[in-house]
């Protein structure tokens, strides 16, 4: 048991991106409210960044920009985590977008952010 | 180096090229690029497939100065050619056969808009289908998802906004998913492109180290691209997502979007897995389970329903099922036959929606019930309606009766599975007559009121000639089926 | 609104019974446009349901989400517990991958910055696609939220309301120089330093949101309206796909590029990356600008 927390702190990033991770996804499944959907979205996401930026940490390292010249792949951090990173960001913002586009759309037409009730209201208006 | 293998390049730049440009001009001469476009890239493809089958080699195309493990890549063979080929067909086809309701359905302002939308979607699907690297899949399936969004919401009724805020949701949650898959790939790796990923997983399951993060990988990474694709516990969005889109926009989202997210995991799992460690895991069982499930509650949603247009989205809910259920079964002969039902499904739902489209206008409903003799007052749409329908049944002459013999076939393959595969294929076609002809029967009774009025001709033409090709190509591909799978064989053998 | 405690707020907060309809203003509540075809959609916006209508499934959420949240977590920790250590050498992800990208990335590419490098020459092929999904999503909000009717000449109230608060306008007047002429040192830096692109452009967007917020968006308008905003983006793409499309193709066919990585360290130098970064930094500045107007008010 002692082993395992111990070993659970060493990796404690990961571990908290995890949690985070699994917070926004519940957020995003089963949260009524849209808005909240989309700070789930937005949880989510960045967790798997966190994870993502902590694969290419290496400890006593320096950044990957070589200011001085020495280009000695063991003294700099993995630069490609990081690069990828900057990709998922933009990505997540563009999706983050569309998400309260929509959402204000809805709101202007339903009055409510709340997806059960506004589904609710689209069936009754329908006759479904 | 034959010159056309650059085609998959200077397809996908050429389509984002021509999807900025769109946003310039007017709504017309927007069209007119995004059909040319996908003429383009159908010609290009073929021309890319003749070049596969005559090398029978597959090709690895550089993007940039740096093969891997370092620089991005293309790769394709026989099949990424030849579904990118149907892919084109088919969305031009359904541009041209939904033109009429896309000018109905569409503000007069943004119809340039949705010719950008349906270009970044094929540039979305090239690039699934040929990548060499699982992150710029990554990147494209969002591409693709917020595309094939625009083009759903892009009609701007409260239950469109409504489906097209539930397919995003649902589409979110596949690619954070997906996502959390492949870092963790990365983590025990340290390679995003599948060549290198392939062979690092192959050592790392031979030597029995990071056992759990490898079955966690592709667990997610399978789960994601499965809720994108709408398999079952997940195929809530299905219904109103194709059923209250504009006709060209349900035929491009249910005939080929998911389809590129299920080639693109078909894909990864022969390119990234290996077969070897996939069909080991023990998440090829629970794909089958959920397959089969999918198809069976499928079917029963689809006869429950009122609304032809929803039937026809939980209906490929169903067909979802089968193209899961044969991935799982094996890796020879059930990815066969689930390719085989991939092209199926691209050939037969576009037009069912299509010709739906055109029968609730004549028959002023969107109703079973109401569409009593609207068979008579559009005869092409109803004939096309019908053949697609014996398709989807599975009646001999039809694609539909190649692919459900394929799966039988391939459940010969798996003796440990072959009794609850005949008894899911034989309840879902029992099923699928019954909610299909059911409509069919409706369309060619005698009218309830005779003086009912004739459709306008109107936009007639286009429609006829997307209908007439998608006839055709049913048919020809139904009757001839052989050269095709031996086609897909050989694909298979080089993906 | 009576005193509660946190709890009942937290509460009150979680289940949504705050009325959002008397805060929003009159913008929001404008009734959505009736589509062309849809005839059986009425013009104004539907009456809420009476409470309890809908309620059926509101409390298994909870439990759901618990459920659900649990196994989750307990799933993704066992992963983590075989996961390589954090912050160690020599991990997987430590390989011959970033060697290369380090040892040779500066030769190769030109860039001081290896991050610069990798987005941007080894692995473009991402990136190009990542300013697209951007270029997506701001046509995706397009499609809903512009609103087609025509300018309406009176400025906006909120505007006129806004330009009046002295605190406001003098401090936008004295920070809006300063941080665009950041946001283009970021730019032009990103081969030499920190930055590029995507983080250049997010200042320069965030600089021209402030300026819109303080004094109104009639004044940008003369610069940045709908049609300068399209063009901008057409010739800024365009010239990414076009010139990134030259790259693979030589790249590819084993063909010498006109581009050359230069003398590293020089702010002309690394081939591509510097013009890649200010298609970049427009596109992106100008898609948080847009996206901001079209949320504000409808329109760009």
């Amino acid at each position: 048991m002692r082993e395992l927390l111990l070993r659970l702190w060493d990796s404690r990033i990961a571990v908290a991106a995890v949690i985070l991770f699994a917070v926004g996804f519940v957020t995003l499944l089963l949260h009524r409210n849209l808005l909240k959907k989309i700070i789930g979205l937005n949880i989510m996401d960045t967790a798997a960044y966190l994870l993502l930026t902590s694969l290419g940490y290496i400890e006593n390292r320096l950044s990957p920009i070589i200011r001085s010249g020495e280009t000695d792949p063991a003294l700099y951090v993995n630069p490609l985590p990081a690069g990828l990173v900057l990709t998922g960001i933009v990505v997540s913002v563009s999706v983050t977008a569309v998400m309260l586009a929509l959402t204000v759309r809805l709101y202007q037409r339903y009055h409510s952010l709340n997806l059960d009730e506004i589904y609710a209201m689209a069936q009754k208006e329908h006759g479904v | 180096m034959a010159f056309v293998v650059n085609f998959p390049l200077f397809a996908v730049v050429l389509c984002l090229i021509c999807s900025v440009v769109s946003s310039v001009l007017p709504g017309r001469a927007a069209r007119r690029l995004s059909l040319s476009l996908c003429a383009l890239v159908a010609i290009g493809a073929a021309l890319l497939l003749w070049y596969g089958v005559r090398t029978g080699a597959a090709t690895t195309y550089l993007m940039g100065h740096y093969p891997h493990p370092w620089g991005n890549e293309l790769y394709f063979g026989i099949l990424e050619p030849l579904l990118l080929c149907v892919f084109a067909i088919v969305m031009g086809l359904c541009l041209l056969g939904g033109r009429k309701h896309l000018s109905e359905d569409l503000e007069d302002g943004k119809h340039r808009l949705y010719y950008v939308m349906s270009d970044l979607v094929l540039s979305a699907l090239i690039v699934l289908c040929c990548t060499n690297d699982l992150f710029t899949g990554y990147v494209f399936i969002e591409i693709c998802t917020i595309s094939s969004c625009g083009l759903l919401m892009i009609r701007q009724i409260g239950r469109t906004t409504l489906a097209s805020i539930r397919y995003m949701i649902f589409s979110l949650i596949g690619s954070g998913l997906f996502l959390l898959g492949v870092i963790l790939l990365y983590a025990i790796t340290g390679h995003l492109l599948m060549p290198n990923l392939k062979e690092a997983i192959g050592a790392l399951y031979e030597s029995g180290s990071y056992r759990i993060v490898l079955l966690s990988a592709i667990s997610l990474i399978t789960v994601g691209l499965a809720i994108k694709s709408g398999l079952f516990p997940f195929h809530f969005w299905m219904p109103d997502t194709y059923g209250y889109a504009t006709p060209a926009s349900g035929g491009i989202l249910s005939g080929i979007v998911s389809k590129g997210y299920i080639f693109f995991l078909l894909r990864v799992i022969f390119r990234v897995f290996g077969t070897n460690v996939f069909y080991r895991s023990g998440v090829s069982n629970v794909l089958y389970v959920f397959g089969a499930i999918g198809i069976v509650v499928g079917s029963i949603s689809a006869l429950r329903e009122k609304d032809v247009f929803r039937m026809i989205a939980y209906s490929s809910a169903a067909q979802i099922g089968y193209i899961y259920m044969g991935i799982s079964l094996s890796p020879h002969l059930g990815v066969l036959a689930a390719l085989f039902h991939i092209l199926t499904h691209a050939f037969t739902k576009p037009p069912l929606f299509l010709s739906s489209a055109q029968l609730a206008d004549v028959s002023g409903s969107r109703k079973r019930g109401d569409w009593r003799g609207a068979g008579h007052k559009n005869r092409l749409a109803a004939l096309t309606f019908s053949i697609c329908a014996f398709s989807m049944i599975g009646i001999p002459l039809t694609m539909g009766f190649v692919s459900k013999y394929r799966f039988a076939a391939a459940a010969f393959e798996r003796a440990s599975l072959l009794v609850p595969t005949l008894i899911v294929l034989a309840l879902s076609t029992i099923l699928n007559g019954w909610y299909f002809m059911r409509v069919v029967i409706a369309l060619y009774m005698p009218a309830a009121e005779a003086d009912a009025p004739r459709a306008k001709p109107g936009d007639r033409g286009v429609y006829a000639v997307s209908a007439i090709v998608f006839i055709c190509l049913n048919i020809i591909c139904g009757v001839a089926a052989e050269p095709l799978v031996l086609l897909l064989e050989r694909g298979l053998a080089l993906l | 609104m009576k005193k509660t405690g946190f709890l009942e707020r937290f509460r009150a907060w979680d289940e949504d019974r705050f009325d959002l309809t008397e805060r929003t203003t009159g913008d929001l509540n404008r009734p959505m446009r009736p589509a062309p075809t849809d005839r059986t959609v009425s013009d104004e916006p539907v009456q809420r349901l009476a409470a309890g209508e809908m309620r059926a499934f509101s409390r298994i959420y909870p439990i759901l989400a618990a459920i659900l949240g649990v196994v989750l977590i307990a799933f993704l920790l066992m992963t983590v517990y075989d996961l390589p250590p954090f912050g160690a050498a020599n991990v997987p992800a430590d390989n011959e991958v970033p060697a290369r990208y380090v040892r040779d990335g500066m030769a190769e590419t030109g860039a001081v910055n290896v991050v610069a490098g990798v987005i941007l020459d080894y692995r473009a092929f991402d990136t190009l696609g990542e300013s697209h999904v951007l270029y997506t999503a701001l046509t995706a909000v397009l499609i809903l939220l512009l609103s087609l009717r025509d300018a309406e000449p009176e400025p906006d109230p909120e505007d006129v309301l806004m330009r009046r608060d002295g605190i406001l306008t003098t401090t936008a007047a004295l920070l809006v120089p300063i941080i665009v002429l950041f946001g283009i040192y970021v730019l032009l830096n990103g081969h030499l330093g920190p930055g590029g692109g995507f983080s250049g452009g997010a200042i320069i967007g965030a600089g021209l949101i402030l300026y819109a917020i303080a004094f109104g968006f009639t004044r940008l308008e003369r610069m940045l309206n709908l049609k300068s905003f399209r063009i901008i983006c057409l010739v800024a793409l365009c010239f990414y796909s076009v010139s990134k499309c030259y790259s693979f193709f030589c790249g590819a066919n084993g063909l010498h590029t006109i581009f050359s990585p230069g003398t590293p360290g020089r702010i002309l130098s690394a081939g591509l990356i510097l013009p890649l970064n200010i298609a970049v930094g427009v596109v992106v500045a100008c898609t948080m600008y847009g996206l901001y107007s079209i949320f504000q008010r409808g329109r760009i």
